[in-house]
């Protein structure tokens, strides 16, 4: 009897807080795998913070070694679950290197890239760019300004040869659209010709984030595209300037996914939720009360077990403000956005701007209808997912039931042109419509048959 | 001298006993590294301190100022060197890294005595609700400690080294007896003898995650793919060795087992095993050596929780502290490549009988 009035009296104190995961965890036992990149900090912050605890998962993060092996990872199951650049779900799925049905319940985070320059090639630009009323440089930098100097490096019988850190990162497609923008063929992919080098004036290669610095000193790059802290970190050593962050290439564009294998989220739904539930929370502590939280997440983040990198360099981009050429430090508020925005919310019409850009340069060999984009889109990003766990952290009183776009049908509103840096608005439910409308890539009907646009 | 009482041993017997002595753990303090204690013991108990003072230069004073220079020269040298990641850190920025590195293995033995507690009153909770099905060990979830990670590689280096051992000293032995075995088996050693690790680790890795399908197994794949990388690259010395330690038994040893009418088991056992130690042993230890260096970096590529994957976190972390961390890690690689030589010799001299003993 004593025991039994014990083990009542336990259990009622347990249901008290509304912190008692109600959830029955299929699993509860958990590794995730991160890449060192700031934008993974609400991973880290959901493990700090305790909101992973709150949901009864144990979770462990597990740094690695590169993009390639971190979806291999996912792919075999080695990892549950991994922070991933947004292409990759949507590459594996559609069979674009290892094929693999991965899905995404939850957005990482908005912007956090930038693109540097080698210091060579940033004084052979700088005497030609604009300056506004202040005798600052003129920002966006458009890549305009970039087309002498490759023309330069060209007449030197030298190539023009640029990083990014995955075929389908987000950083290859930034990059190709700012060259694109400014009037320079970034090259074509084609099936039997993967390294997207077609008729390129300036040539892409992957190169591990970590390493790029080190490409960039080396002069085997003269400049890269690639999340923080490498572009600060290139500012701190004095071997690069970083000319234009992807804020101002596309004002908030979504950038990393949380991703989990299909079989992983049928398997354990309740456990997918858990986990959305501890991200969302995570989020939005990292941009609570503008940001107020954000000295502590840089502490966290530097870290030898998370990111790494020394405190300056992380607060750099990480506190409001952005530094470019060395001492010229602008207020970009906006650089890194967790949770403002609907940044946390998965949006097909970011799946279609994706899968776009993977058609613009022939990563996708053949025309596809406007439905094919939609159906990609639903059978990859998961809002549903989403929105459900939202709703159960509103109804424990975690969340603010105002920061949730509960109607949306998914699609963001058209891209205005003020916010795109060349001005082309992007409706994602006109997927083709939107590949015509830019200037450099393949068209409706075009595909790449040998070293040539044919159609 | 059976019938002198000890007690009544005049001191100059005594004393000739203790020089006997000390000669004999002689052997043993050569095998540790240590051999400069025995002058110190021989001129503490007065045996021709003159003499004693050249040895103990020799042997302890002149490695420690040759390390002492050497420290002064890097400590001289390196903040002249400017890299990308600050200038190379000289032994006192190291040293305070090693330091750091020790009080957060401390910080982190206390979180996993922590988070132990917290299981353990998760699990009392399942147990007072009446569900003790439920109850569970949950490994700790946090990174690993610079000495787990130093143990996670010695266990590592000693299963593919195992490994290796069991297939190489058969084999071995097969070819050393065999002449057409050796034929056989030769071009193929040759070939692969040089492969870089490095090379090997993609194609093993692939084979570990096809074979290997579930992560609930005994061991973690990054393990396996460590381990068997170490066991490829390692296993060609141990082969060579032994089958050279086989084929040059004393041919009057071989006519021996011949008029014995020994079977090939008794023959292997004890005949050819005893005669080929002392090669098989060196083959032993070069390839622990091999095995060792390989180790880190197949663990770079494989994630292998161990001093690899420490090297490789820390490069791609590029802060401040990175330079002076990876060369802690190099002197640790250094000193337990020495440690677990040092092993080898030890049990070498253990098993074999040479002159010299």
């Amino acid at each position: 009897m004593k025991k039994l009035m014990q083990a009542l009296a336990a259990s009622t104190a347990l249901t008290g807080p509304a912190l008692a995961a109600p959830l029955e965890l299929e699993k509860d036992v958990l590794t995730f795998g991160f890449i060192k990149l700031t934008d993974m900090a609400p991973l880290a912050v959901a493990y700090e913070q305790g909101f992973f605890d709150d949901e009864g998962l144990f979770v462990t993060l597990e740094a690695q070694a590169n993009w390639k092996v971190l979806l291999d990872g996912v792919i075999d199951g080695t990892l549950d679950g991994a922070h991933m650049l947004a292409g990759q779900p949507l590459a594996a799925t559609i069979g674009y290197g290892t094929e693999a049905h991965i899905v995404t319940p939850f957005s990482m985070d908005l912007n956090g890239n930038g693109i540097t320059l080698s210091n060579e090639v940033w004084e052979m630009m700088k005497p030609n760019l604009p300056t506004d009323a202040d005798g600052k440089i003129a920002h966006p930098i458009s890549a305009a300004h970039l087309k002498p100097v490759i023309e330069d490096f060209n007449a030197k019988g030298k190539p023009f040869n640029m990083g990014m850190v995955f075929p389908v990162s987000t950083h290859n497609y930034e990059l190709r659209y700012w060259l694109a923008a400014g009037g320079i063929n970034p090259g074509y992919y084609s099936p039997e010709n993967v390294t997207g080098q077609i008729g390129a004036e300036a040539f892409l290669s992957v190169t591990p984030p970590p390493q790029m610095p080190a490409t960039l000193e080396a002069g085997t790059i003269s400049g890269y595209c690639v999340g923080e802290p490498w572009n600060q970190q290139a500012v701190f050593k004095g071997i690069g300037v970083p000319v234009i962050t992807d804020y101002e290439i596309w004002k908030n564009n979504p950038e990393k996914v949380f991703g989990i294998t299909a079989e992983f989220a049928e398997e354990n739904p309740n456990t997918t939720r858990a986990v959305v539930k501890a991200l969302i929370r995570a989020a939005m502590w990292l941009d609570e009360n503008d940001n107020a939280n954000r000295a502590e997440a840089v502490e966290i983040l530097s870290r030898p077990d998370y990111v790494g990198a020394d405190p300056e360099v992380i607060a750099n981009s990480m506190t409001g403000t952005f530094e470019y050429e060395p001492g010229d430090k602008r207020a970009v508020p906006d650089f890194n956005v967790f949770f403002r925005y609907n940044a946390t919310y998965p949006f097909y019409s970011d799946a279609v701007w994706y899968l776009t850009q993977m058609r613009r340069w022939g990563q996708i060999a053949d025309p596809k209808p406007d439905s094919w984009y939609d159906e990609v889109a639903r059978s990859v990003y998961k809002p549903e997912i989403y929105l459900e766990a939202a709703k159960m952290l509103v109804d424990e009183g975690l969340a603010d039931a105002a920061g949730f776009p509960w109607d949306s049908d998914g699609y963001k509103v058209p891209t205005p042109p003020e916010d795109i840096i060349d001005g082309i608005p992007f409706d994602g439910k006109t997927p083709n419509a939107y590949i015509d409308s830019l200037p450099i890539g393949l068209k409706a009907g075009q595909t790449v048959v040998g070293s040539a646009v044919q159609g | 001298m059976t019938i002198a009482d000890p007690d009544t041993l005049s001191s100059e017997a005594r004393r000739a006993r203790l020089f006997t002595r000390i000669n004999k753990l002689d052997a043993w303090f050569q095998v540790f590294g240590l051999a400069w204690i025995t002058p110190v013991l021989k001129a503490a108990a007065g045996d021709n301190p003159k003499a004693q003072m050249k040895e103990i230069w020799r042997l302890l004073a002149v490695p420690v100022i040759a390390i002492a220079a050497f420290l002064l020269l890097w400590g001289t040298l390196a903040p002249k060197v400017q890299t990308s990641l600050g200038a190379i850190p000289g032994p006192a920025a190291v040293w305070a890294e090693a330091v750091n590195l020790h009080q957060d293995a401390q910080a982190k033995a206390a979180k996993q005595r922590a988070h132990a507690e917290k299981v353990e009153a998760r699990n009392q909770r399942f147990i007072d609700r009446g569900q003790p099905e439920r109850v569970k060990d949950i490994p700790y979830t946090g990174a690993p400690s610079y000495y787990q990670q130093i143990w996670t590689s010695i266990q590592t280096v000693f299963f593919g080294f195992l490994i290796a051992s069991a297939v190489a000293i058969p084999l071995g032995i097969l070819a050393g007896l065999s002449p057409v075995a050796n034929s056989a088996i030769n071009p193929l050693v040759q070939i692969f003898k040089p492969v870089s690790p490095l090379a090997w680790l993609p194609i093993v890795t692939m084979i570990v995650s096809a074979m290997y399908a579930s992560n609930d197994g005994l061991f973690a794949k990054s393990f396996l793919v460590s381990a068997i990388t170490v066991t490829l690259c390692s296993l060609w010395p141990t082969l060579i060795n032994t089958a050279l330690g086989v084929a040059s038994i004393d041919k009057d040893l071989v006519n021996v087992s011949k008029v014995l009418k020994m079977n090939t088991w008794t023959k292997i056992t004890k005949l050819v095993l005893p005669s080929a130690l002392p090669l098989i042993f060196t083959g032993l230890r070069l390839s622990l050596g091999v095995g060792w260096m390989v180790l880190i970096a197949a663990e770079m590529l494989a994630q292998n929780p161990g001093l690899g994957k420490f090297v490789w976190d820390e490069f791609q972390n590029g802060s401040s502290q990175s330079l002076a961390k990876i060369i802690v890690a190099v002197l640790t690689i250094g000193i337990i490549g020495f440690l677990l030589d040092r092993v080898m010799f030890a049990l070498q001299s253990l098993f074999t009988f040479s002159n010299n003993r």
